[in-house]
């Protein structure tokens, strides 16, 4: 083990992991950390509870929202940029994370977090999130999962269940979906969790306690577009496909990793957490080295 | 005390140049022949306190240098030809979002991989016009060692005062190239601090910048709470988007060409030499205006009246001094390493006023002074010259 490796990895099961408090907050508290409450999501979308879960997460942590910035990419989970009233990057397409990189280790005591969409996150920008996770740097990425790309009228994403349609896949989606928290864990990230807009407060929990882990967090948010997805599967109302977010979920205590995955089923809760050298941490103590050996400019 | 003389490479001065410049963050990816820029940096950063990052691609690189100089450092990427196509949505984005940041571009031979190791000038109008939209650009070309260095600095400050994206468009042979110089010392440059805006945070607007009144980009995670976007925005709005309204879709766009062309004058710089009683101009940047001196040098020992004009600012285009010189010469001679790229732009400024020659070559090889004077010697009647050594 290197020098600046010093921290052992401490392989936790999920369970253990204590997760913060989430204080509720009355609305107007909500309503002070927007910029506007108008936004341009349909009608059923689920975009704006996982807004609230995560402005809930970030006052029931006492961030000081000064010090905390979100990075997002383009698409409708993009535009959380324009509403929420902390330091705001709207940044091209799939960059977000690439651009928050260079933000954290800019500014290593700011609080950055990252919104993406699934196709922001895994299809265009998929090389920055398998690098964020391997550099194990401390951003939080959250991730509103559609399985859909909304902004463009409903086109097939890489996480559109095999066999549903979209604009771009008429006949049945003949691909298999990326099961992105697989990905972030095998890539390094050190938190990996998945929650849906159905059971609210554990989601601002698994927000919070990725913010709160020292690490590359990665948290997925299972959001439903009745507008795009619904409608051309079958399942138009916004109640239903919430309905089925909760049908889906399995609490991964329960959730047979080794046996036989069962079609669309996926589990939530806290996925995987482990302690592993930091990149702005690691980084600093190179800095620090330097310093004390006199290598001056 | 000047700093001792020491026999250092192109690509080496650049990277003293961004720590002289100010520079405390660099992201980039290795591609050849930029990448000793990448690898000085990644020694020279954590001795300065700053932060060096090889990223996953140039993509990575440019929105890790975006990402970091909003956060309130200034920042630098470096690369070459195939990495520079890959910068180029996100250079958009720096002069959308109004980004200070600087790309040094190591011309190579292309398209494509191209010639990997041999220079190149075919990435001139890539620096204009690579990115998509109506956008305006700063790009500056040095041709000697020292120059790197110097024009580094100039680019970050160019950066930081119109608050925008700066190209530091170098080549293989300048990369490569040793020269002995001493650099200057830190008293001897002028760098222009990031700062502050001096406006309290809650009165604070984007749109208190003006053409004349450029004011620093607010940090991320300070006080000002700033939104940024590559999106159509009203600067009288606290930058939020505004795709919905044309006047303010024209009101930004004509704002982020006017705050640079305004200033045109300012950016652009020109060495001209023996040009007081020119007949015949040579307009040669970067490393072939080297060869286009020692060209004119020795059309001036055949008795003939050779000037030499050196854009040092690429863009905005220096159109004055074509003009003036448009007034003055018959023939304009513009050798690079591309195919007609600058002369077609001198032609445009010229106006018929003289003849254009174009000398181009794309094999990568550099124009050596021969292929000059033999246009030259065209110009002069070179039949009825006693030739001279």
């Amino acid at each position: 083990m290197s020098a600046l490796v010093d921290e052992p990895l401490v392989e936790r099961p999920p369970s253990d992991t204590k997760l913060p408090r989430i204080t509720p907050h009355e609305t107007a508290e909500i309503l002070a950390e927007l910029r506007t409450p108008k936004t341009l999501w349909c009608p059923g979308c689920s975009n704006g509870i996982v807004t609230r879960a995560l402005i809930d997460a970030v006052l029931s942590l006492e961030l000081d929202p000064a010090r905390t910035c979100v990075v997002a990419g383009i698409g409708c989970a993009g535009r959380i940029t324009t509403y929420l009233k902390w330091s705001t990057v709207h940044t091209a397409h799939g960059r977000a994370l690439a651009v928050a990189t260079g933000a954290k280790a800019a500014d290593p005591g700011m609080n950055v977090i990252v919104i993406m969409g699934d196709g922001d996150c895994i299809a265009i920008g998929g090389n920055h999130l398998i690098h964020a996770a391997r550099r194990n740097i401390d951003v939080t990425a959250l991730v509103f999962n559609n399985s859909i790309y909304g902004m463009t009228g409903g086109q097939m994403s890489p996480t559109t269940f095999e066999g549903d349609r979209s604009t771009t896949s008429v006949y049945g989606n003949i691909e298999q979906a990326f099961d992105m928290c697989e990905l972030a864990r095998a890539a390094g990230a050190t938190f990996v969790a998945r929650g849906t807009p159905y059971s609210y407060t554990r989601l601002a929990q698994l927000i919070a306690g990725g913010i709160a882990h020292k690490g590359f967090s990665f948290v997925e948010a299972m959001v439903s577009c009745p507008t795009y997805y619904g409608r051309q599967n079958s399942i138009p109302k916004a109640s239903d496909m919430m309905r089925r977010q909760y049908d889906r979920s399995v609490p991964v205590e329960k959730f047979d990793r080794e046996g036989p995955r069962l079609h669309d089923l996926y589990p939530v809760g806290v996925l995987h957490h482990v302690e592993r050298s930091e990149y702005t941490t690691a980084y600093a103590k190179v800095v620090a080295r330097l310093q004390e050996q006199g290598a001056g400019s | 005390m000047p700093e001792p003389r020491r026999l250092i490479q192109g690509n080496e001065a650049v990277a003293e140049g961004a720590i002289a410049a100010g520079a405390r963050f660099f992201g980039g990816y290795p591609i050849t022949p930029s990448t000793e820029i990448a690898e000085v940096l990644a020694r020279r950063m954590p001795q300065v306190g700053g932060h060096f990052i090889q990223m996953e691609d140039e993509i990575a690189s440019i929105a890790a240098v975006i990402g970091a100089s909003l956060a309130g450092v200034k920042s630098l990427t470096a690369t070459s030809g195939p990495g520079f196509s890959l910068m180029q949505e996100s250079i958009g984005y720096a002069s959308m979002a109004q980004v200070p940041c600087v790309i040094v571009d190591v011309m190579r031979g292309g398209p494509s991989t191209g010639l990997p190791t041999e220079p190149s000038q075919g990435d001139v109008m890539q620096a204009r016009w690579g990115t998509h939209g109506e956008h305006s650009i700063i790009a500056l070309v040095p041709s000697s060692v020292m120059e790197c260095f110097t024009l580094t600095v100039e680019a970050f400050n160019l950066a930081e005062a119109y608050r925008t994206p700066v190209i530091v468009l170098s080549d293989a042979t300048i990369g490569h190239m040793r020269e002995a110089v001493a650099l200057p010392t830190p008293d001897e440059l002028r760098i222009a601090p990031r700062g502050e805006p001096d406006v309290p945070p809650d009165e604070y607007d984007e749109v208190m910048s003006t053409v004349d009144n450029i004011l620093p980009r607010p940090a991320l995670g300070s006080r000002y709470a700033v939104h940024v976007t590559g999106l159509v925005y009203d600067r009288a709005r606290g930058g939020v988007p505004a795709t919905g309204t044309p006047s303010v879709a024209e009101g930004l766009g004509r704002y982020l060409r006017e705050k640079i062309y305004h200033h045109r004058d300012a950016i652009t710089r020109v060495e001209e030499i023996e040009m007081e009683d020119a007949e015949v101009a040579i307009l040669a940047y970067g490393s072939v205006a080297r060869s286009a001196r020692a060209a004119m040098k020795w059309a001036r020992r055949q008795g003939v009246k050779v000037g030499l004009v050196r854009p040092i600012t690429l863009w905005p285009f220096p159109t004055v001094a074509i003009d003036h010189m448009a007034e003055q010469v018959r023939t304009i001679i513009v050798p690079e390493m591309n195919l007609k790229q600058m002369s077609w732009e001198v032609m445009a400024a010229v106006r018929g006023r003289a003849k254009v020659v174009d000398h181009g070559r794309v094999d990568g090889k550099l124009i050596r002074p021969e292929e000059i004077q033999a246009l030259i010697k065209r110009e002069f009647h070179y039949h009825r010259w006693e030739e001279t050594a």
